[in-house]
């Protein structure tokens, strides 16, 4: 039927546009960075020199892989106890029940606050409190980025992990409680092994929002450009030097910005993307 | 065949097969012809392909392209692979197992549906008509005749299924198919659309498959036994049931294998 | 399950006193960590109530943002800052309703295609395109958006050039809610609809859309919400404006993006608590109707 095939061929055009966009996306980053990557070659990911100053420009990405790899690490590990808890909260000690609905809905609701929410509450609050802990120059840094972070990311850790585990088959728990297992027992021993490609999974895609998170980042980070001591130094993550520093740039700069989006680009897609193979096998 | 024959038939199945990936064969070798003004019941086992020959009538299994027929199906001697699939599919309606009357839509909008989004325009008198008549027939009318402007969510699943087909005779069919459409009703819901499948059998030529016996036999004038694919055994009704001529009938109707 | 559970529970009388304890003691903990972890919630709302309900009156939305020397000047003689964020609401309007004109109907029919093509090894790629662009940082986007906008087609920051970054970000949200809106649908629907002869076409309009339509309002919803929030993108994009601007071809300002600029300016730093407030509560008001939506049409 004609009208059949016309609304075929609509669709499929749709369809095309977004593999379009996405080829033009790639392509975009790859030719404005490519200044970038002709004159530095792949050592432009493992220097750490970034001089802005004309005359002796030299650009390397090396310091913002490693704020953002860094920040991102550590948001995921303070994060893990906090939405392994919640997870288990709602999908097996109190599944079903109102509170588990109601702490449910108070962690999505923490992935509605927009980011630079959070970079002003870690800015005025979180700040001072870790300036008292006297670590560094006014509680800027790392790990006040990534105690926001970690708070940002529970929402992505908690949600696909909470299904899994609420939906590991009651059968298995009901035979290890007949045999009298305790509950942690039956935990340990059932519910994790059975949960643990979804659990991984879901702290994959957390850590995959977490490197690309900008805004909150950018206000607690410190914005510096050497490459950071410890976890209570000052940094600078992929996304939020583009974000601090893109205004003005031009020429070689800018490439180098770009480039930096591009490596986060990839970056990003390749963990999310593991994270989504994971759940593909799991399922 | 003599003419009074010919017009006894309202389709006419030849040499037909269906397969699914090419591989194996749902249905083979299908020959039988469907008599106007009459009930056919096809039975079997599951797996059998009652559904699948069902569905090549009004080329339903054009849906999923992996399927594929041989052979010709005439509908009143015209070959169903001549005609668009619209016009083919408002000479055979279906009713499908479980009631799915369209849920965005009001009770008069489901009748009316087959004119309404096919474009065909009417005066708002027309349409009253259809309305009205279609629901009759189907001994839906004072039941819903208050509501019609209301979705059909408070119907039973009996009267949901009396929509279905109303909406299906609304456009004046010649042949209705049913797949298996009281497997999901309770008994009493079952009797109705039974005896509202006796009253309809004046108007229409009506094909029915079902997994249950008892029902085919108390319904259909003409019965059809198909088992793995094949056409097994065809006739009346009350001869296939009390003497079918073919020992796989024979163990089916007495409840061999189900 | 682990022949060490077995062996253990088998062994275990004397160990019973222990294993219980370790297991009311894991149970603490999980709660404790749980409730733990829903707390920010509720400093960051109180913190926002607290300091920046006072500066919520009839001009904060009607009036533009003021510029730092006119809140210098209103602070110091002993009033507080005027002005409100109108220009910042004009922006986030025109530039969420652009986008929307954009990402819509495109993630409506590309979500449509996902679901009419299910398995397809091309449907395939195009679903997992639709993930790769859903977990793209905001701020790469707005690079995207910068190089194509505003370097080649509006010469400059833009309204377009912001709207153009939220349309890319909202699409994959539209795209996978209309792929699992449509596929909740009894496929006999779309059956008795070609058994009636309805044309393909006329089944997805006057049949499909409609039925799924509470799942499509609600991915749209959540889309929105998603970028009503978005600064990264727009600062390098739509940039800012001090006046309430409906121009695609020009800079334009946004609600997050004036949250910003009153935090990096010290005479108007006060405002972000007011803005910031109107902010959330946009997103979760967003956020309630979908969830309203649901369960009403269930």
């Amino acid at each position: 039927m004609n009208s059949e095939k016309v609304t075929k061929r609509i669709l499929f055009i749709a369809s095309f546009i977004l593999i379009i966009l996405i080829s033009g996306i790639v392509l975009t980053l790859i030719s404005g960075a490519f200044p970038v990557f002709e004159k530095y070659g792949f050592s432009f990911i493992y220097s750490d020199k970034w001089d802005p100053t004309e005359g002796k420009e030299q650009y390397g990405a090396l310091t913002y892989i490693v704020g953002t790899v860094i920040t991102s690490l550590l948001a995921l590990i303070i994060c893990i106890p906090f939405a392994f808890s919640t997870s288990l909260f709602i999908g097996e000690y109190y599944k079903g029940t109102l509170v588990a609905k109601i702490i449910g809905t108070l962690i999505d609701l923490l992935a509605g606050v927009p980011s630079i929410v959070y970079g002003l509450w870690g800015f005025y609050y979180l700040r001072p409190l870790l300036f008292n802990l006297g670590e560094n120059t006014q509680g800027y840094g790392i790990f006040t980025s990534s105690i926001v972070l970690a708070i940002m990311i529970i929402p992505y850790a908690t949600s696909i992990s909470t299904e899994i585990i609420s939906l590991v088959p009651n059968h298995l728990k009901e035979a290890a409680y007949s045999l009298g297992a305790t509950r942690l027992e039956v935990i340990t021993n059932v519910t994790i092994p059975v949960a643990r490609s979804g659990i991984i999974a879901s702290y994959i895609l957390a850590l995959g929002r977490a490197l690309g998170e900008t805004m909150a980042v950018t206000m607690l980070i410190g914005n510096s450009n050497l490459m950071p001591k410890g976890i209570f130094s000052l940094g600078n993550t992929m996304a939020s030097v583009i974000a601090n520093q893109f205004g003005e740039a031009s020429g070689l700069k800018l490439s180098s910005l770009i480039a930096i989006g591009l490596l986060l680009f990839v970056v990003t897609g390749f963990i999310n993307g593991i994270g989504k193979l994971i759940i593909k096998k799991f399922a | 065949m003599s003419n009074l024959e010919i017009k006894k038939t309202v389709l006419k199945v030849e040499d037909f097969y269906v397969s699914y990936d090419s591989d194996k064969n749902a249905v083979s070798n299908v020959n039988v012809d469907i008599k106007r003004n009459q009930i056919t019941a096809i039975m079997g086992p599951s797996g059998c392909g009652k559904s699948s020959l069902l569905r090549a009538f009004n080329r339903m299994h054009e849906l999923y392209p992996q399927i594929t027929t041989e052979g010709n199906i005439y509908l009143n001697d015209v070959n169903i692979a001549s005609l668009s699939t619209t016009d083919l599919r408002r000479k055979i309606g279906m009713v499908f197992q479980s009631p799915n009357p369209f849920p965005s839509m009001s009770i008069y909008d489901n009748v009316i549906a087959g004119y309404k989004l096919n474009g065909i325009r009417q005066k708002k008198s027309e349409r009253d008509e259809i309305v009205e008549k279609s629901l009759n027939d189907v001994a839906l009318w004072s039941e819903v005749k208050d509501s019609l402007h209301k979705r059909g969510n408070f119907l039973s699943g009996g009267q949901q299924q009396r929509l279905c087909i109303a909406r299906t005779v609304a456009m004046k069919p010649d042949v209705i198919l049913l797949d298996e459409p009281t497997s999901a009703l309770d008994p009493i819901a079952t009797l109705k659309i039974e005896e509202l499948l006796v009253t309809l059998k004046k108007d229409y030529s009506i094909v029915i498959v079902t997994h249950n016996m008892a029902q085919a036999a108390r319904l259909s004038d003409n019965s059809m036994f198909m088992y793995l694919g094949e056409l097994v055994e065809h006739g009346k009704t009350k001869d296939m049931f009390t003497k079918p001529t073919d020992k796989r009938t024979e163990e089916y109707l007495m409840g061999k294998f189900g | 399950m682990s022949k060490t559970l077995k062996l253990e529970i088998l062994q275990a009388t004397g160990n019973q006193k222990k294993r219980y304890i370790k297991n009311k003691i894991f149970q603490i903990f999980v709660v404790v960590f749980a409730i733990i972890a829903t707390t920010p919630v509720f400093f960051i709302l109180f913190e926002l109530i607290k300091k920046g309900i006072k500066q919520i009156n009839f001009d904060f939305f009607t009036k533009v943002a003021p510029d730092s020397f006119e809140a210098m000047m209103a602070v110091s003689s002993g009033k507080g800052i005027p002005g409100g964020i109108l220009n910042g609401i004009g922006g986030t309007l025109i530039m969420v309703t652009v986008a929307s004109i954009v990402a819509i109907p495109l993630g409506l029919l590309i979500g449509i295609f996902l679901y009419e093509n299910g398995k397809s090894r091309y449907a395939n790629i195009v679903r997992d395109v639709s993930d790769i662009l859903q977990g793209a940082p905001s701020i790469v986007l707005g690079i995207i958006s910068y190089i194509w906008i505003v370097k080649n087609v509006t010469h400059g920051f833009s309204a377009l050039a912001g709207s153009m970054a939220l349309a890319i970000m909202m699409l994959p949200l539209i795209i996978r809610s209309t792929e699992e809106t449509f596929k909740m649908i009894p496929n006999s629907i779309k059956e008795a609809g070609l058994a009636l002869g309805i044309p393909y076409h006329k089944i997805l309009l006057k049949i499909l859309i409609p039925t799924g339509l509470s799942g499509l309002l609600t991915g749209i919803l959540l889309a929105i919400s998603r970028v009503i929030g978005e600064t990264a993108p727009l600062m390098l994009t739509a940039l800012g404006n001090p006046t309430l601007s409906f121009n695609l071809n020009k800079p334009v300002d946004a609600v997050p993006l004036l949250i910003w600029q009153f935090y990096n300016d010290p005479n108007l730093v006060d405002l972000v608590w007011s803005s910031s407030l109107f902010l959330v509560f946009l997103v979760l008001v967003l956020n309630l109707i979908s969830k309203r939506i649901i369960s009403k049409r269930k």
